[in-house]
C-alpha cells in the first residue's frame, strides 16, 4: 500500500455512495432533463410573487421620491445601506469557497462551490439595487463611472470610499461571474453531449464554446483557474474592506474605527456561510444531492461558522473596549447607548445570534444535526442583518446634538423592497438549480477517487 | 476542411489511460490528443505539453491595470481638474490605492480569460465534433492520427487493447 492510499483511508470519502463516473453525471445532470418538481414550482411562484412586490414598491419609490423611506435629518442612512451591506456580505462565501479553498487545496469544496458561487452573484445583484435606488434618479447611474463629459470634464472624487465601492463591487461582480462561467464550461459541454432535446443541444452548444475536453485545453484551464483564484482571493478581502471604509473613513463615533476592515471581512464570511448552509441544506434534499453534499460538508462549513463567529465576537468586544479605553466621551456614549439605549433590543439580538449561537456548534452532535444547523443558519442570517442595522442606525440616531436625536422606523416601501430583494435572490437561485448543473460535475469526478475505499 | 482520420482507444479508467500513455510514448508513438471528462494529472508531462504562459499575460495585464489606475487618477486630480482641499496634495497616492488595486485585478483577470479563449480557440457557437460523445461524461479517449502511424491499424489496435482500452476504432473527423 502506497503512502497516498494510507492517507486516503484516514479521510472520509467526499462522495458517500459508490458511484461510477457515468452515475455522477446522471445524478446531477438528469435533474435538468426532467420537468420541474412540485416543490420547485411552489417555491418559484412564491419567489416571483415577492419579486413582483419588490419591483412594484421600487417603481412607486422612484416615481414618488426618497421621501417614501423613513429616513430623517438625523438618520440619513438606514435600511438602504443595511440591506446593501447585508447582501454584499452574503456574497462573500461563494468566492471564498471557490478561490481560497482552491488555493488551500480543500477538496471538499468541489460539490458546493458551484451553488455557492451562483449564490454570490445573485447576492451581489441584490446588493447593487440599493445604491441604485437610493440615487433617486437611477437612470443617471452612469455618472458613477469616470468618462469624459460635457460638464467641463468634471471628474469623480477618487478619494471617496463610496466611489471605491463602485469599483470594488463592479470588479467583484465581473470577476466572480467570469470565474463561475469558466467553471461551468466543461459541464455545459457534458450537457450538450448527453441531452436528447434539440433546443437544449443548440443552446448548450453555443454556450459551451466548443469545449471538447482535450488535455492541452485542460492544462491551460487548470492554470487559468488557479490564476483567477489567486486574483479573486485578495479581491474578496478587498471588497468588504472597502465597504467598511464607507463607515471607517467618516468621523462618526461608532463608525470611525480602525478594526472595521478585518471585522467586516470576518462578518461577511460568517454571514455568507450562514446563507450557503440555509440554501444547501434545502437544495440537497430538493435535488437529491445527499450523497454529494454530505453531512461532512455541512460539518466543515459549521466549523467555518465557529471560527468566523468567534472572530466577530472578538471584534465586538475589542470595539467596546477601545471605545472605553480611548477616553473619548462621544465614542463611549455611542457604545453604551448601543447596548442600553432605545435600540438595545437590536444589539442583543445581534450578540445572541452572532456570538452565542454559533458556539453551540462546538458539539459534534449538534453540527451533524441538519435541522439544528438549518435553524442556526437562519439565526446567523438574522444576526448579521442586525449587526449592520446596529452599526449604521444606532451610531447615527443620537449624534452630538441632543436636540436632533431621533428614532427611525422603516416605512412599508422599505419593508416591501427588502422582501422583494429576497424574491429576486430566490428567483435567480431557483432558475439556476433548474437550468444549470448545481454541482460541478467535472470537479467532483476529479476528486471522486480521493478517499474512496479501494476494493 | 480536409478530413482527418484517427485511431482511437477508449479507456474507462484514468490510471489505465496514464499507464497506456506512458507505454505508447515509450514506444515512440505520436499521440495526437487525449480527451478526458476531467483533468487527469500526469498526462501533461508524458505528452510533453509545455507549461502554459498564461501567468505572463496576467502579470503584464495586471501591471497595465495598475498603471491605468495610478496614472489616470493622478492625471484627473492634479492635471485635468486640480481641487485645492485645505492645501492637501493633489496627487494623494494612498487614497488612490483601492481603485488601483481593483483595476489591477479586473484587467488582469479579464485579459487572462481572453488569452485563454484565444489560445484554446474556444468561442461561443464554435462547431465542435467530438470523437466520442462519452468523452465529456465517463470515457477517456486517446487519439492517434493515422498519418503518424507506421504500423497497420490492427497492430496498434491490439496494442491499445492490451493496455486496457475497452474499445478501439477508426474515426474520421
Amino acid at each position: 500500500m502506497s503512502a497516498q492510499d494510507e492517507i486516503c483511508h484516514l479521510r472520509t470519502p467526499l462522495v458517500e455512495k459508490e458511484r461510477t463516473y457515468k452515475q455522477i453525471s446522471d445524478d446531477v445532470l438528469n435533474t435538468l432533463e426532467k420537468g420541474p418538481s412540485k416543490y420547485w414550482l411552489i417555491g418559484f411562484t412564491v419567489a416571483v410573487l415577492t419579486l413582483t412586490l419588490g419591483v412594484t414598491s421600487i417603481g412607486y419609490q422612484i416615481a414618488t421620491g426618497i421621501g417614501t423611506w423613513g429616513l430623517n435629518k438625523t438618520i440619513g442612512w438606514s435600511w438602504d445601506i443595511t440591506n446593501f451591506v447585508f447582501w454584499v456580505g452574503i456574497g462573500h462565501a461563494g468566492t471564498l469557497i471557490s478561490a481560497i479553498l482552491l488555493i488551500f487545496r480543500q477538496k471538499w469544496r468541489t460539490s458546493i462551490n458551484r451553488a455557492a458561487e451562483a449564490m454570490t452573484l445573485f447576492a451581489v445583484c441584490c446588493a447593487g439595487i440599493y445604491p441604485l435606488i437610493h440615487m433617486g434618479r437611477p437612470w443617471l447611474a452612469f455618472w458613477m463611472f469616470p468618462y469624459p463629459n460635457s460638464r467641463g470634464s468634471l471628474w469623480l472624487n477618487f478619494r471617496s470610499p463610496l466611489l471605491w465601492d463602485v469599483f470594488a463591487i463592479s470588479t467583484y461582480l465581473t470577476v466572480s461571474a467570469v470565474f463561475w462561467y469558466i467553471g461551468l464550461i466543461p459541464d455545459l459541454a457534458a450537457i450538450r453531449d448527453r441531452t436528447t432535446s434539440k433546443l437544449r443541444k443548440k443552446i448548450f452548444g453555443v454556450i459551451s464554446l466548443g469545449w471538447d475536453g482535450a488535455n492541452r485545453t485542460w492544462h491551460r484551464y487548470e492554470i487559468l483557474c488557479l490564476i483567477l483564484a489567486g486574483l479573486a482571493t485578495p479581491l474578496v478581502l478587498s471588497v468588504h474592506t472597502i465597504v467598511s471604509f464607507d463607515f471607517a473613513t467618516s468621523v462618526i463615533p461608532g463608525w470611525h474605527t480602525t478594526i472595521f476592515p478585518p471585522y467586516f471581512v470576518a462578518g461577511a464570511v460568517f454571514s455568507g456561510f450562514g446563507m450557503v448552509l440555509t440554501l444547501l441544506i434545502v437544495t440537497r434534499k430538493l435535488m437529491n444531492f445527499e450523497h454529494y453534499i454530505t453531512v461532512n460538508h455541512i460539518e466543515s462549513m459549521c466549523k467555518v461558522l465557529i471560527l468566523t463567529g468567534s472572530m466577530v465576537g472578538l471584534a465586538y468586544g475589542t470595539e467596546f473596549f477601545i471605545a472605553w479605553y480611548s477616553g473619548n466621551p462621544y465614542e463611549r456614549f455611542t457604545f453604551i447607548n448601543r447596548a442600553t439605549g432605545p435600540y438595545a433590543w437590536a444589539y442583543w439580538i445581534m450578540v445572541s445570534c452572532n456570538v452565542i449561537s454559533p458556539q453551540l456548534l462546538w458539539f459534534k452532535k449538534l453540527r451533524t444535526n441538519l435541522v439544528f444547523v438549518f435553524i442556526l443558519s437562519i439565526f446567523v442570517n438574522i444576526g448579521m442583518w442586525f449587526e449592520r442595522f446596529v452599526i449604521i442606525t444606532t451610531s447615527l440616531h443620537r449624534d452630538y446634538l441632543p436636540s436632533s436625536w431621533a428614532m427611525y422606523s422603516p416605512t412599508w416601501v422599505e419593508i416591501c423592497e427588502f422582501i422583494g430583494s429576497f424574491g429576486l435572490f430566490f428567483t435567480l437561485f431557483l432558475l439556476f438549480i433548474r437550468f444549470l448543473p448545481a454541482i460541478a460535475v467535472s470537479e467532483v469526478k476529479g476528486v471522486y477517487k480521493f478517499a474512496q475505499k479501494k476494493n | 476542411m480536409q478530413k482527418q482520420s484517427f485511431l482511437i482507444g477508449i479507456f474507462d479508467d484514468e490510471q489505465k489511460l496514464v499507464d497506456s500513455t506512458r507505454h505508447m510514448v515509450g514506444k515512440n508513438y505520436k499521440i495526437h490528443e487525449i480527451y478526458t471528462p476531467f483533468p487527469v494529472h500526469g498526462l501533461d508531462d508524458l505528452m510533453g505539453v509545455e507549461r502554459s504562459r498564461l501567468p505572463y499575460v496576467t502579470f503584464l495585464a495586471g501591471g497595465t491595470g495598475l498603471l491605468i489606475g495610478l496614472l489616470g487618477q493622478v492625471f484627473v486630480s492634479s492635471v485635468s481638474w486640480p481641487i485645492n482641499v485645505g492645501g492637501k496634495a493633489f496627487a494623494s497616492i494612498p487614497a488612490f490605492i483601492p481603485i488601483i488595486f481593483e483595476l489591477t485585478v479586473l484587467i488582469g483577470a479579464l485579459s487572462t480569460v481572453a488569452a485563454f479563449f484565444y489560445c484554446t480557440k474556444l468561442f461561443p457557437g464554435k462547431k465542435v465534433q467530438v470523437l466520442d460523445k462519452r468523452q465529456t461524461d465517463d470515457k477517456f479517449i486517446m487519439a492517434l492520427e493515422k498519418i503518424d502511424l507506421k504500423e497497420d491499424d490492427q497492430t496498434v489496435m491490439d496494442l491499445l487493447k492490451n493496455q486496457g482500452a475497452v474499445e478501439v476504432m477508426v474515426k474520421e473527423l
